[in-house]
């Protein structure tokens, strides 16, 4: 499929096409193959904390992640996190893009305001929001105790996790709405009209003809805005609970993490990061389904 | 539009102005935070209208002195790092893409179909996988602390191959020929022909790949251990580390503008780029 088109026309030469795609390769082979292919290997070693004697261990570093309570905790901690993310990332954007679609005056100023989260970086808009929401000083917590409601992320985790979860869909809505946007643009101005003519209403039409038309595009959003949840909120979480209270907000990338630099448990992180790529294999995967499936259409 | 609708337009724009408030607040609260004293910062509620201490607290970050700096290394140095980083990784992954894209549409040579795969399957491989070999790999070739260490690992892009062999493809069949006629070299008809060509599409990967250069955090956490070497995002991260209450809000604010600027102006000034490039690249 991706390779079917090709060129008629080649250039000859036996070596400068090797030359071009040194510098690519090397970084690929030194950066990426090599470091997965150890990542591979010692997740099935166990070595002690300073690395001088390594064992071969099997499945072990993987059985013991099954038996690990806070491993399976971090499962669940990631699946709810990213299902709100992408679910109200992608709902959000869609409202705005709708209406964003239907104005003629000020678009302009409309998207250039509502793209710009997407130029701050995850640790900034992290911050941003830890500001807001920060129990002594956050105008939110202080607003929130007005009706009282005791407002405190350092000790409750739902508040934790509402904190990380509105940081990380501000920080995605500009992606999703310029998606959603192009999507409702690119549809046949002729087919919204003739449901008009047959007296649809804009609710009906946007049920009827826009929303089923925009599904791949909700489709690839979905795939894109997990792997975002996934692995691009590290520096979210960071700055805002380290994973906390306890692990409440500990995603499997941060575990990655503490438990690789922190804990310094080496297998135990390796088994993990195979985990992970197992994951994303199964994402891009799924996300080349639906390039397949649009270029079918 | 298909019917003149004056009260659903009303609707639309009221909803639309309430959209972008509510994605605006927090950056608005942040610019109003920093020109305010570090008392003023401290109550609560915190002032919601600007103060008057803008100049000395960008002063006081920027030059890394006076009081409430925690940090030995000034946020101009900060921003010095993250410049560098950001625009050898834009620049590092627009060269080295064009050249392997080159190379897969425009030379025959075997496993050529190999290279593409191997190339496009690091989609599957990012940083966040592999953090602690990837760490071990450039501690051994000795690029801690450096500014190779924090951009050659992350400048491999099969986004960027890919889009650009997207484009070749499209590249009319007759240039070539006709280049190969004239007696051109290959690397001739890469130069004058197929890179004037391609400059919309390097414009916009340059808008994305600068502001994911800017951006990077995790991979600048472990790869500069050294305070001189914090790229400003990682830097306004340590300003925050200390207890709730001793945190210098005001300061951080400064701080977080200053590391919002240059990605969001060239957001926004190469908007037009931005929204190709973002779009094309899904593809």
């Amino acid at each position: 499929m991706i390779l079917s088109s090709d060129k008629k026309v080649f250039f000859r030469s036996k070596w400068l096409p090797w030359v071009l795609i040194a510098p690519q390769g090397f970084i690929i082979l030194a950066f990426f193959f090599w470091p997965a292919g150890q990542a591979l290997l010692q997740s099935f070693q166990q070595s002690d904390a300073f690395g001088t004697s390594v064992q071969w261990s099997g499945l072990d570093n993987f059985a013991a992640l099954w038996r690990d309570e806070t491993y399976l905790e971090s499962f669940k901690t990631t699946a709810l996190f990213s299902v709100l993310v992408a679910g109200l990332g992608i709902s959000l954007s869609l409202v705005l893009a709708f209406f964003a679609d239907r104005v003629i005056r000020g678009i302009w100023l409309y998207r250039s305001l509502l793209i710009l989260p997407y130029a701050v970086a995850p640790v900034v808009a992290g911050v941003l929001w830890l500001f807001l929401f920060s129990p002594s000083v956050g105008l939110v917590a202080y607003v929130l105790e007005k009706f009282s409601v005791d407002w405190n992320i350092l000790l409750n985790s739902t508040h934790a996790m509402t904190l990380v979860v509105i940081a990380s869909v501000w920080k995605q809505i500009s992606y999703n709405f310029l998606f959603f946007l192009a999507g409702f643009q690119s549809i046949p101005k002729s087919l919204v009209e003739a449901a008009a003519i047959d007296g649809a209403s804009v609710w009906q039409r946007f049920w009827t003809v826009q929303l089923p038309l925009l599904t791949p595009t909700t489709f690839f959003l979905l795939v894109v805005n997990t792997v975002y949840a996934f692995f691009e909120t590290f520096g979210i979480i960071d700055a805002t609970t380290k994973g906390g209270p306890g692990k409440d907000t500990a995603i499997l990338v941060y575990k990655v993490y503490f438990d690789g630099f922190k804990a310094m448990d080496l297998g135990g992180s390796a088994a993990q990061s195979v985990v992970l790529m197992v994951i994303v294999i199964g994402l891009t995967v799924l996300q080349f389904r639906y390039v397949e499936r649009k270029v079918n259409y | 539009m298909v019917e003149r609708h004056r009260f659903l337009d009303l609707i639309s724009h009221a909803l639309l102005a309430l959209g972008v408030l509510v994605i605006v607040f927090p950056i608005y609260l942040a610019l109003v935070g920093s020109t305010h004293s570090a008392q003023d910062m401290a109550q609560s509620p915190i002032p919601i209208w600007f103060g008057q201490e803008a100049w000395q607290n960008y002063r006081t970050i920027l030059l890394g002195e006076g009081p409430g700096v925690t940090s030995q290394i000034p946020v101009a140095r900060m921003m010095w790092v993250s410049l560098v980083t950001a625009l050898s990784i834009a620049f590092g992954k627009i060269v080295i893409s064009l050249l392997s894209a080159f190379a897969i549409v425009y030379f025959n040579f075997p496993f050529r179909k190999a290279v593409f795969w191997g190339i496009f399957i690091t989609l599957m491989l990012p940083v966040e996988v592999r953090i602690v070999p990837t760490y071990q790999v450039v501690a051994d070739f000795g690029m801690i602390n450096s500014f190779a260490g924090l951009t050659i690992p992350l400048i491999a892009s099969a986004t960027a191959t890919f889009l650009f062999r997207q484009f070749f493809l499209t590249v009319p069949d007759e240039l070539a020929e006709a280049a190969k006629m004239d007696g051109a070299s290959p690397m001739q008809f890469f130069w004058d022909v197929l890179l004037p060509l391609s400059r919309t599409s390097i414009a916009a990967l340059f808008v994305i790949q600068f502001i994911y250069g800017w951006n990077q955090y995790l991979w600048p956490l472990l790869m500069s251990t050294e305070e001189r070497m914090y790229p400003i995002v990682m830097g306004i991260r340590s300003m925050t580390a200390g207890a709730d209450s001793q945190v210098q809000w005001n300061l951080v604010m400064a701080t977080a503008i200053l590391a919002m600027l240059p990605p969001a102006l060239v957001v926004v000034l190469m908007q037009k780029w931005f929204v190709k490039g973002l779009v094309d690249t899904e593809k």
